[in-house]
């Protein structure tokens, strides 16, 4: 029982680490949330069941639209709510993207309907024993799909040139504007892999529960917060471990304790960490 | 006769780096006291350390005879000891007044059910407070901006409005971090003729500078710091033919 | 005087205006608050099962609300006096959420489902002259010396501190103050609405109430009201637009952002001499 949990928390918290990767990227940049990256998430989920239903496309072409069309997403929000306000407070671009959270919330329950939908995903219920674990192939594939990504994506920050362009803009905008670096392309572009990560996200959580609501954004969105939080504002490594931490946390808290203390768990943890270590576990100090 | 303030043994360390090591210095009661060195020698984190903005590492700081290196930050100015920035950190949304006002916060008593049913104690010491600002604000010529923003000022105003906030305190110490940077000569003749009356009215005055015609003109006796050591002490003239000092400055020769 | 609906939106208004306030005196020490509803859930529980189980009366069931509410802000505040910005916006946020999720599963205070039948005493009479109240020591509190504590201590905590100001007693003191007007409005709310349950007291509303104070402006006490005034007739107004009003609310913000981030009430707004000085066509004024 506790190894299908440990699986389950894995599975879970590998698309938290996706969705945390999202925000950290933007705050270790710009130094600010975007509120609205739940949203992103969620509308990655119903752009990809679209592709699906009305499409007719596979999976993987769903996964892919799902990560494309949040990144699209992710550079308008950059562009309407970042690129003018950024500069004149750091309040307003949050306020901003509280109204476009609320605002992508309302039109995903206009257009979509406020029930959840289901998943139409055509994988066989297949369990594999590794050991003590029993794993589905449903999770197999969605934790490849998230690690690798997540590979991917430590290669690109750690090794191509715009990935190192990404850290020393998010080390300091200023600096990195002296060097030549072209600032606003870059924080675009982060914005870009940051929804995109969002978005997949969003497509797993779907096929992992079978279900996706125009609702699903906002206590995720929340939960990226903790997580970051947890790990450290700004840290890529803290960001993916703080996600695969929260998913355990949150698997194990539901079959040992009531399920509605399960959200409050992953908050009362974030809620001491600013306490005691207001920088996250890893983090440094944000600008 | 006992300094008014002394500084004993004081060393800050950051991390690994020594910014003060082993700093003593006295400041005597109607002194004006200046403080030089290189960029970086540590002339205002010694500031910083008086003030208590930071801790001492070690060694400590008396003032009238009382140990200030442990107090909470807020009492230095109760205390009697109040500083201005190098680069002025006026409270800009308020008025030039109300900066002035804020600088009487220790000098007041009035709490919340005072003010709300503006009871006369209160009433009176709003009017006082404003008085105390009024007085310093015409001091530093300043009486006409009163109700500007405090960011609206030009910068040889925002200079003498914070000296004002500081006077506002009625400090029996200044600590003045590079008062005339930014200033022409002309300026710094003036700066000099405001500190010496602010001295005339009983304060001590203890001045980082850069600028050698506030030093040689209006200092009684000079100390100077380099990489967080204080190398040479004494009447601006002495220590001005000062072989360390001229050493510090122009680097070693080869 | 007025019939039943106006009078309704009017209680509203009222009780917003004064939840607005109370972020707002939070806000001028310098603290963003983003849990502001768990405050205002505390003061309507507490007055609403005192008057249940102890039967005490009104004036006294609110007291204890909003003493209560002080109480929680100073168990909060204190602790997370270090935090800066959005850090604290978070933690705060994180209590919200912490609060309802606990509030839920006590089966004392009615559990998910809330409390029912809150005897409702509250009327526009309680409400106005508590907010006249409130109103009057706002302005009292500009031109004092914890006025200009809080508001150096907004600015540069760091200079305050060094002019004397005992940052930490104040930013405890402004957070508590706005934890305990949050609990009061969260009382008058509870015995107006006569049934309360978790769910009023969500991060939402927590949002609804910072909006309050972004909208209106944080530079003056009247930004906040004017925040409140139009965001509680905003969906009355726009009731017309039926399902399609979140997404208005919410493109509003945006919009309002990009073209007067700063808010609709400025210090200039309310002062008589830029207004005199429009008026009178003097030089190149422009309207506040």
């Amino acid at each position: 029982m506790l190894a299908q949990q440990l699986v389950n928390g894995l599975t879970l918290g590998s698309t938290y680490a996706l969705v945390a990767l999202g925000f950290t990227l933007v705050f270790g940049i710009l130094g600010m949330i975007n509120f609205a990256h739940g949203e992103i998430f969620m509308l990655g989920a119903y752009m990809a069941l679209l592709l699906v239903t009305v499409g007719k496309l596979g999976i993987f072409w769903a996964l892919i639209g799902g990560m494309v069309g949040a990144a699209i997403l992710g550079m308008l929000i950059e562009r309407v709510s970042f690129r003018p306000l950024r500069k004149v407070s750091i309040l307003a671009p949050l306020i901003s993207t509280i109204g476009l959270s609320i605002f992508l919330r309302s039109l995903a329950q206009i257009v979509f309907g406020a029930e959840s939908t289901r998943f139409p995903v055509n994988i066989k219920t297949e369990f594999y024993q590794v050991g003590p674990f029993q794993i589905s192939l449903l999770q197999i594939i969605i934790l490849a799909i998230s690690f690798g990504l997540m590979s991917v994506f430590q290669v690109f920050i750690q090794k191509t040139k715009v990935g190192k362009a990404m850290r020393a803009t998010s080390e300091s905008l200023y600096t990195a504007g002296l060097l030549g670096i072209p600032v606003d392309r870059i924080i675009l572009l982060s914005f870009a892999v940051a929804s995109a990560l969002g978005g997949v996200a969003g497509v797993l959580v779907g096929l992992n529960f079978n279900a996706i609501s125009p609702l699903m954004g906002k206590m995720v969105g929340l939960k990226g917060l903790t997580i970051i939080i947890l790990g450290g504002m700004g840290n890529i490594t803290g960001a993916m471990v703080g996600g695969l931490f929260l998913g355990f946390v949150e698997v194990l808290s539901v079959g040992y304790l009531t399920s509605s203390y399960r959200d409050a768990v992953a908050f009362a943890l974030m809620f001491l960490v600013l306490l005691i270590r207001p920088t996250g576990l890893f983090g440094r100090v944000a600008k | 006769m006992r300094p008014l303030l002394e500084v004993r043994q004081v060393s800050k360390v950051f991390g690994g780096l020594k910014a003060l090591d082993q700093v003593s210095l006295g400041v005597a009661e109607g002194e004006i006291f200046g403080l030089i060195g290189p960029n970086g020698a540590g002339k205002t984190t010694l500031f910083n350390l008086i003030s208590r903005a930071l801790p001492v590492s070690s060694g400590s700081v008396f003032f009238g005879g009382e140990d200030i290196s442990r107090l909470p930050d807020y009492r230095i100015c109760q205390m009697g000891i109040a500083r201005t920035y190098q680069n002025i950190r006026l409270f800009g949304k308020m008025t030039v007044v109300e900066n002035v006002m804020l600088g009487q916060h220790s000098r007041t008593r009035a709490g919340l059910g005072s003010i709300l049913l503006r009871l006369p104690r209160e009433r009176a010491e709003n009017a006082s407070a404003r008085k105390t600002a009024e007085h310093w604000l015409d001091f530093f010529h300043l009486s006409g901006k009163r109700g500007d923003k405090a960011s609206s000022l030009a910068y040889g105003e925002e200079r003498r409005l914070e000296m004002a906030r500081a006077l506002a305190s009625e400090p029996s110490l200044l600590l003045l971090d590079e008062p005339s940077a930014g200033m022409n000569p002309q300026e710094v003749r003036e700066l000099n003729e405001l500190i010496l009356k602010i001295r005339d009215r009983g304060k001590t005055i203890l001045v980082i500078e850069h600028n050698m015609k506030v030093i040689m003109d209006i200092c009684d006796r000079i100390a100077v710091l380099d990489f967080g050591q204080k190398i040479a002490e004494g009447p601006p003239a002495a220590v001005r033919t000062d072989f360390r000092v001229i050493e510090a400055y122009l680097g070693k020769e080869a | 005087m007025f019939d039943a609906y106006t009078s309704q939106v009017l209680t509203f208004i009222g009780i917003n205006s004064i939840l607005a306030l109370s972020l707002y005196i939070t806000a001028l020490a310098g603290q963003l608050s983003v849990g502001h509803a768990a405050f205002m859930g505390i003061g309507a529980y507490t007055s609403a099962l005192l008057m249940a189980k102890l039967g005490w009366p009104f004036f006294l069931t609110t007291a204890c609300g909003a003493v209560a509410g002080g109480f929680f802000g100073f168990c909060i505040g204190l602790p997370t006096l270090r935090l800066k910005d959005l850090y604290l916006a978070i933690a705060t946020l994180a209590f919200n959420i912490i609060w309802v999720v606990m509030v839920m599963n006590i089966e004392a205070f009615g559990g998910a489902l809330g409390i029912f039948n809150v005897p409702k005493v509250t009327n526009n009479w309680i409400v106005y002259l508590s907010l006249g109240v409130l109103l009057l020591s706002f302005y009292r509190l500009q031109d004092s010396r914890m006025g200009r504590a809080f508001r150096a201590i907004e600015e540069d905590e760091d200079a305050a501190r060094a002019m004397g100001v005992n940052a930490v007693y104040y930013k405890v003191y402004a957070f508590t103050l706005g934890a305990f007007l949050a609990a009061y409005a969260g009382a008058l709310y509870a015995h107006f609405v006569t049934f309360i349950s978790p769910h009023d007291f969500e991060v939402d509303r927590s949002i609804e109430i910072l909006l309050f104070v972004v909208l209106g402006g944080g530079q003056t006490f009247i930004g906040p009201v004017v925040g409140a005034v139009l965001l509680t007739l905003a969906p009355e107004v726009l009731r017309f637009l039926a399902e399609y009003r979140l997404l208005v609310y919410g493109l509003m913000f945006v919009v309002i952002m990009l073209i007067r981030h700063e808010g609709l009430i400025e210090e200039d707004t309310i002062s008589w001499k830029r207004w005199s000085r429009w008026l009178r066509r003097e030089g190149d004024a422009s309207p506040p």
